[in-house]
């Protein structure tokens, strides 16, 4: 790639303070580089799909294109002639019950992350899953899901998933694999010492429960649990403060101010879709001015979606936290002695502020603290919610909902030492990967190798397979019989869609296999499990089952509230805890990625392609700095540098992030795999490599070394910028202030005017057009999006792309601005480098009245439907891309290659039916899911009546959980999206170009506190 | 000076100049021929299937209701083909050991499916509803011709986009009465009638005349 396609060495700090301090702070901003405005960046917004004018990758200039393509398109003429190829239909020998060809059928089932259950509700087309959506009947989902559910139903499919069981190297078979485990169990003492099981977190009942018999049949086996970003912290902040982990479980939506300690609870975490879904209801404004907002303070060092839905952000030092907790802590009365390294970023007014709101919020306010933090912050924040009276209103504690609540770390440590000891006969990796991801002074790869017989069962041959004597496929959630509890508690069945595609087995029949009930099925021994534990017996049984099956849940097995009481002493237990070092030095934190988590997800396409809240990268994980620590340290985005930390180094490049927090570089981890299969082996840097167990989630000392080289980083922030209208691009810049794409008020501006989005001039112009207009009886589609709901969580993205079948590109593609979504998130921010305020502003087609698309198409591929859609019949483009280059919403997307997989038999199976897969040449963008319509029209008139309200859910809709996209009839005035257009905040974008979006937004509403001036 | 060409060079260029209008022509001509013919459309070619089924024989003679064998032409975007546990419900009672009906036989005794060969069968880029048109008074035979005659089935249409919008611009020319949907017998009233019945239909119905690009493709 060559550097002038990139603009990535165009950041000018300097200059881009100079132009923030001219602007007063009002300005919207997308990029430094924008901000820079050097001359690379302005050459770069100059082609909309950058890099590609000229030369391409392979070296093939613009004349030999001409060449082809003209011979090309003498033979695409006759190409069309081709006849429709001879098919067959296979019909059923039996029917199956209850399906009917062409109609999809929904089960509920539930997800896993971190081992909490999510509940879901999975489309069949003729024993094919092809799309989840969330289970509104499951407290963990209420409808809702995130990226790692929508992107699951890929993983189903991934050829690149293990197919076979392995013995040392050679392909064998499930039963030769029960027979050695057999034998192998035999060879052991009778208590079993030397038997060794290693799993992630556990929820499952039934896995507890056959792991208890198992380690009563082997009183001397153990078994370890290890998760590389676990709750850890948040359980023995339990312990610290209450004695016991006890499990937490926040009501978002009973709370009035939150404030969170470096907690991405609406992305991660148990819970978090439903919270997500909590916290947007009370960010709410349709009843006007009267409307209450919560107020959300969030304390983070780097930018997260959750921090870019605060009212108030402090970029703070993961580290310094604990100072603030203790800070806050003290100042709503709980006896906690100043931390030993006082910092001095947290302002004393704003804690005193946020303090008094809390204070003032008593029972109605909610203080979180994050996976990366230490106990004694967690334990702190249990402490401040005890203080306030919170306890039993917003934050509720349960027992908790691990099947064995463990530290991982120490047990991973016990394992570890064990292993080194030559205490581990068999060692049985269940659903782990803990080669890659252990701390690295656990040297795990090596301790390992002392285990006499390694077994591991997962969904990968990966790195911790490779080194085992036996792999045995895992099979997939959706292949699976199991059961898994949800935030709350709440048992969860998981339920197989489709028998297992690789001979794949559930961790049950794993451990069946050493228990010697390796006779038994997923579902006898999940079954069994629950006829054993409830007191309906028979034909009571039976019906609970079949119910509990049906809603995807068992009734009424959410735990039970209970009361804690604080210890007298956690401060004294906890000043022990804290781990000093030299708190000055550079600081590193180890977060999960947000694409793909702690690395499970490595091998996804769609997630490693969805570009990350805030940064906007694809295909990378990046050193992130921010814009002070870089001019401090002379770096700039795109500097590969070598990072040193104790003993033990990596090499990443730089990303300079705004709003991050100054003295400290965050690493994502899940990136740099060596065996993730061909999509997730080799894009981005191994931070595990400089993880230890001493301090896995922040560090000190961390040195930073240019080697000189760059690195490239494919960022879609400055892709499909809308530019000013007939200005050049160096004004492009001004665009999102000038022309109010994004806009937005204070809740105090909101009330004195409500209309505040409304602009005059865009009255004026609504008329302003010599042809007749459309005239739309019938149906006439909308939709509206809720800006103050969004939470730029990208789920709505990743379920557009699982429902319209919208192709992976690839890193190369994407920084040539080729990435296909249909929907994207563009990302604003507001202020200044060090703490600006970020707005999230999704945005698929805008379906136009005034369509500049629809005039400009030469052969009628792209229409205007009767119900105001902006039709895209891909049989009939021809790609010009005319439409696109007309489009100033820039959402149309063209398959410049043939980017769908038409090779891999697997991917057949996991497309969508009613959409056709797009192929090479043609024009390609947002459909309202007019499949989705067109069912719906169907059943509708079938019955002889009009599409209900509600009854057409887009796949973005219904992914979101905040709940912040509605679609719906406009010509409907009872509709719910016509009574939110009708609200006061609606506004559309580029109005003043008179095309009448259907899609509109309702403007962003903050609500900060009076007495903090940012 | 003398010209430069000869007198008969008129000839050559007014027959290349006609010629070129008429080859071209019958060019166009051609390939439009060859694009309506049989051959290229499968309109009335007889497809040879694993098992001769007749629907003459089925359909016309014992008077089967297409429901029996397509199940879900009424619920479904697809009318189904029926498995083979369908013809078995009457052939393990008839014609049991009739040699023509043996790939059945052992369809059922293998578990194998019959692979049949599609007859009506369109590109992947339309999508097709059966059961909104039986809903809104399309009768089978209107697509599916003269079905009660066919022993072997073949194609009745050319199924080209212009041979869907034939109707969907003027339904009132093909709905029937509902009730008369799935008689394959059905005869429509001439020419004016037709006209007066599908324009009372069209209204009775809700016939919707859609001819926007999405609702076939998307």
């Amino acid at each position: 790639m060559s550097q002038d396609s990139n603009p990535k060495n165009s950041i000018d700090l300097a200059a881009a303070r100079a132009k923030l301090a001219g602007e007063g702070g009002r300005r919207f901003w997308q990029s430094l580089e924008e901000l820079s405005d050097t001359k690379e960046y302005r050459n770069f917004l100059e082609n909309e799909f950058p890099a590609n004018s000229e030369k391409d990758a392979d070296g093939i200039n613009r004349r030999d294109v001409l060449k082809l393509m003209a011979a090309s398109a003498a033979m695409a003429g006759l190409s069309a002639c081709t006849k429709l190829p001879t098919e067959k239909i296979v019909p059923y020998v039996r029917p199956p019950e209850q399906i009917i060809p062409g109609r999809p059928l929904f089960y509920a089932t539930s997800t896993q992350q971190g081992g909490v259950a999510t509940g879901v509700l999975v489309e069949s087309h003729m024993g094919r899953p092809t799309k989840i959506e969330g289970n509104p009947e499951h407290p963990g989902s209420l409808g809702g899901t995130d990226v790692f559910t929508q992107a699951s139903i890929l993983h189903l499919y991934d050829p690149d998933r293990s197919q076979t069981v392995v013995f040392e190297g050679r392909v064998s078979t499930w039963s030769d694999f029960v027979a050695a485990m057999g034998n192998a169990r035999i060879r052991l003492s009778p208590k079993g010492a030397g038997l060794r099981f290693l799993t992630r977190t556990v929820t499952s009942p039934t896995f507890g429960s056959q792991m208890r018999g198992l380690l009563a049949q082997f009183p001397e086996a153990k078994w370890h649990q290890y998760e590389p970003c676990s709750q850890d912290s948040a359980r023995e902040g339990a312990r610290l403060a209450f004695g016991r982990p006890v499990n937490t479980t926040y009501h978002f939506d009973q709370a009035d101010v939150i404030v969170s300690l470096d907690a991405d609870f609406l992305s991660r975490g148990p819970g978090h879709v439903r919270y997500a879904r909590e916290f947007a209801s009370r960010r709410d404004l349709s009843a006007g001015p009267a409307s209450k907002l919560n107020r959300f303070y969030a304390a983070e060092s780097m930018p997260t979606g959750t921090g870019a839905s605060s009212d108030h952000r402090l970029p703070l030092r993961s580290t310094d936290i604990d100072d603030l907790a203790r800070q806050l802590a003290a100042a709503v009365g709980v006896a906690v002695p100043p931390s030993a390294n006082a910092s001095a970023k947290i302002p004393a007014a704003w804690v005193s502020a946020v303090a008094r709101d809390l204070a003032a919020h008593r029972g109605s306010s909610l203080v979180i603290a994050g996976e990366q933090q230490p106990a004694f912050v967690h334990a702190l924040a249990h402490a401040i919610n005890a203080a306030l009276g919170n306890v039993g209103k917003t934050v509720v504690y349960t027992e908790s909902i691990e099947a064995n609540p463990v530290n991982q770390l120490e047990s991973l440590r016990d394992l570890v030492n064990d292993l080194n000891a030559g205490r581990v006969e068999i060692l049985v990796i269940i659903d782990g990967n803990p080669v890659y991801d252990a701390p690295a002074d656990f040297n795990f790869a090596d301790a390992l190798q002392n285990a006499k017989l390694r077994v591991h069962s997962g969904l990968y041959k990966d790195e911790t397979a490779e080194l085992c004597h036996w792999h045995a496929p895992a099979a997939h959630f959706l292949e699976s019989w199991s059961d898994a509890r949800a935030f709350d508690g709440t048992v969860g069945i998981v339920q197989p869609l489709i028998a297992p595609l690789y001979d794949g087995h559930t961790a049950h029949e794993v451990l069946a296999a050493f228990s010697g009930d390796s006779g038994k099925s997923g579902h006898d021994l999940v079954r069994g499990y629950w006829q054993s534990q409830r007191p309906e017996k028979d034909k009571a049984f039976e019906t609970l089952w079949e119910t509990s099956l049906h809603d995807g849940l068992i009734a009424g097995t959410a735990l039970p509230a209970i009361a804690v009481a604080l210890h007298a002493d956690f401060v004294s237990l906890g000043r022990q805890q804290t781990a000093s070092g030299d708190a000055s030095a550079l600081e590193v934190v180890f977060r999960p990625d947000p694409s793909i988590g702690d690395g499970e997800y490595a091998n996804n396409g769609w997630l490693q392609e969805l570009p990350k809240p805030v940064t906007r990268i694809t295909w990378d994980n990046a050193a992130m700095i921010s814009p002070g620590t870089a001019q401090h340290l002379s770096l700039t985005t795109g500097d590969y540098v070598s990072l040193k930390l104790v003993d033990r180094s990596m090499h990443a490049g730089v990303f300079i992030v705004p709003g991050h927090a100054d003295n400290c570089v965050t690493l994502h981890l899940g990136y740099g795999r060596s065996r993730a299969g061909n999509v997730g082996t080799g894009p981005g840097f191994n931070a595990y490599l400089l993880r230890n167990s001493a301090s896995p989630s922040v560090a000190h000392g961390l040195q930073i070394e240019k080697t000189g080289e760059k690195y490239y980083f494919a960022s879609t922030q400055q892709q499909y910028t809308i530019d000013v209208e007939g200005h050049p691009a160096e004004e492009e810049s001004q665009a999102a202030f000038s022309r109010d794409l994004v806009r937005i008020a204070t809740l105090d501006e909101f009330r004195k005017d409500p209309a505040f989005a409304k602009k005059t001039e865009e009255e004026e112009t609504k008329d302003l057009t010599i042809y007749p207009g459309f005239k739309y009886e019938g149906y006439s589609w909308g939709m509206s999006i809720d800006l103050n709901r969004c939470i730029g969580c990208n789920a709505c993205v990743v379920a557009c792309q699982s429902e319209n079948n919208i192709a992976v590109v690839g890193k190369d593609q994407v920084m040539r601005g080729r990435a296909m979504h249909w929907i994207r998130i563009d990302t604003y921010f507001r202020g200044n480098l060090e703490n600006p305020e970020m707005y999230y502003e999704p945005l698929p087609c805008m379906q136009c009245e005034n369509a500049p698309c629809e005039y400009v198409c030469p052969v009628g591929a792209t229409t205007h439907s009767p119900e105001g859609l902006n039709d895209m019949t891909y049989n009939r483009c021809v790609g010009t891309r005319y439409c696109s280059n007309n489009c100033p919403y820039k959402v149309r997307r063209f398959n410049f290659f043939l980017y769908s997989d038409y090779k891999t038999p697997s991917l057949y199976g996991m497309r969508n039916p009613n959409v056709t897969v797009r192929s090479r040449g043609v024009m390609e963008k947002c459909t309202y899911c007019v499949q989705r319509i067109n069912a719906a029209r169907i059943r509708s008139e079938e019955e002889n009546r009009t599409i209900r309200d509600g009854e057409i859910i887009t796949a973005c809709q219904s992914a979101c959980p905040a709940e912040a996209i509605v679609f719906g009839n406009i010509n409907d005035p009872n509709s719910r999206v016509s009574k939110l257009k009708a609200q006061t905040r609606d506004y559309s974008l580029l109005d003043d170009l008179n095309t009448r979006p259907r899609t509109t937004y309702l403007a962003r509403v903050r609500n900060p506190n009076p007495e903090i001036r940012d | 000076m003398s010209q430069i060409f000869h007198r008969s060079t008129n000839l050559v260029s007014r027959v290349s100049i006609y010629g070129a209008v008429l080859i071209i022509g019958a060019l166009g001509y051609a390939l439009y021929a060859i694009a309506m013919s049989p051959w290229y459309t499968d309109q009335n070619v007889k497809r040879q299937q694993p098992v001769p089924f007749s629907h003459r024989h089925h359909a016309g003679e014992l008077g089967i209701d297409c429901r029996y064998c397509h199940t879900s032409v009424e619920k479904s975007s697809f009318a189904g083909v029926p498995p083979t546990q369908t013809c078995m419900t009457c052939h393990s009672q008839i014609w049991t050991n009739a040699s023509m009906l043996e790939p059945v036989r052992a369809s059922y005794r293998d578990d194998t499916s019959i692979p049949w060969i599609r007859v009506n069968a369109l590109p992947d880029f339309v999508y097709f509803d059966h059961s909104i048109h039986i809903s809104k008074g399309i009768g089978c035979t209107t697509c599916h011709g003269q079905i009660a005659e066919m022993a072997l089935t073949e194609r009745a249409g050319t199924l080209y986009m212009s041979w869907c919008l034939n109707c969907h611009r003027q339904p009132e020319k093909f709905v029937r009465d509902k009730s008369e949907v799935f008689n394959p017998f059905y005869e429509p009233p001439s020419g004016a009638k037709q006209l007066e019945l599908g324009r009372k239909l069209v209204k009775e119905y809700k016939i919707q005349s859609y001819q926007h690009c999405s609702t076939c493709h998307r």
